[in-house]
């Protein structure tokens, strides 16, 4: 079957697993997955009783971070792609969301919601 | 169910298309393209950082999740506790959940279209299938067609969000909600609308001269490219559409 090609072999040997991509039934498994994250992402929005809870926030965070994880490992090819890659990726990001949580605490974003405010 | 095993088209060593040596044994504009995509979340990190440390300083509205009565600038999480405010003053929450859930999906859509794209490109060379949808998997010009235009549906919904805004009264210079929202959002349907511009000059191509598996290299440059606009969205819809 044409969706049963991978891409496993490679001139260079020893980055054999380095280049290898999923099969195509992958790609569309990934899709499901993403749209049932999607999914129930906007249906605890219509929750109040959730969007109320302390749940509510740690709960989205953790599906973006998910379907962010999955587009990147799958579709990007990151978790069969060259650890160079990865790094030139990663870094920057971390260095970023570092930032991100450095200037919340800093406008006292983080404080507040910690308990940490002033006062 | 037999798997076809293929040479890699990126960096098959005794290939005519194979990329020069290097000291790292990888292409250089992979390693560029990825570079780029390092800078480009810092650019949107600190574009999300600014609007989330705006979040709730606007002096007047209208805002994201609350009502608000321009006659008494008072704010509320409905209207009923808005109390006794004139139609003509009250401003309803401007985020459209439902419309911006619809383009999130489209977006993931697109997708999944470029990694079907890129697929039928590095599998150009294969010897054609005889089922029809096996047909459909293979055709490059199918997929990136589909990306082209699920990318364009997006913009259009992009369009419609920021007009009916306008509408209802935020623009970019109404508070600090809407300069630090028009600025994020419009930045990231710039590269969207980058993405699609690169797709159709790809489309051109391939209508030319048709895209081998040498040109692999090039579609998934533009794959991730157009992936990292995927995965910018997905976090601008959870801290910005749907955390309150």
């Amino acid at each position: 079957m044409a969706n049963e090609v991978a891409h496993a072999a490679d001139a260079h040997g020893a980055h054999a697993d380095d280049h290898f991509h999923p099969q195509w039934s992958t790609y569309w498994k990934v899709a499901v997955v993403l749209t049932a994250i999607t999914v129930v992402e906007v249906w605890i929005y219509y929750i109040p009783s959730f969007v109320a809870s302390k749940l509510f926030v740690p709960s989205l965070l953790i599906m973006s971070a998910v379907k962010f994880a999955i587009v990147v490992m799958f579709y990007m090819h990151l978790k069969y792609d060259h650890k160079l890659f990865r790094a030139l990726f990663t870094g920057p990001l971390l260095i970023a969301i570092g930032t991100l949580f450095g200037l919340m605490f800093l406008f006292g974003k983080l404080a507040i919601r910690l308990g940490l405010g002033a006062g | 169910m037999a798997s076809v095993a293929k040479t890699d088209p990126h960096h098959a060593g005794d290939a005519p298309h194979a990329h020069p040596p290097t000291s790292t044994g990888l292409n250089h504009r992979k390693i560029a393209v990825w570079a780029f995509i390092g800078s480009e979340c810092m650019l949107f990190v600190s574009l999300i950082s600014t609007y989330l440390i705006y979040k709730g300083k606007s002096l007047a509205g209208p805002y994201p999740h609350e009502w608000w009565c321009r006659a008494t600038n008072t704010i509320a999480k409905s209207a009923a506790e808005l109390g006794q405010c004139a139609p003509a003053e009250t401003f309803k929450p401007i985020l459209n959940i439902p419309v911006t859930s619809a383009s999130t999906f489209v977006l993931l859509m697109s997708s999944l279209a470029m990694v079907l794209a890129l697929a039928a490109v590095e599998n150009a060379d294969l010897p054609m299938p005889s089922g029809a949808w096996d047909r459909i998997l293979r055709s490059s010009k199918t997929w990136l067609w589909m990306t082209a235009i699920l990318g364009t549906t997006f913009l259009g919904f992009q369009a419609y969000e920021f007009t009916s805004f306008v509408h209802e009264g935020l623009t970019i210079r109404t508070n600090l909600f809407g300069s630090s929202f028009f600025t994020l959002t419009g930045f990231h349907g710039a590269h969207v609308t980058v993405g699609v511009l690169w797709l159709l000059a790809l489309l051109g191509i391939d209508y030319k001269r048709g895209l081998k598996p040498a040109d692999a290299l090039n579609v998934d440059i533009a794959a991730l490219y157009w992936h990292f606009v995927d995965v910018v969205w997905i976090a601008i819809f959870t801290l910005i559409y749907l955390i309150q």
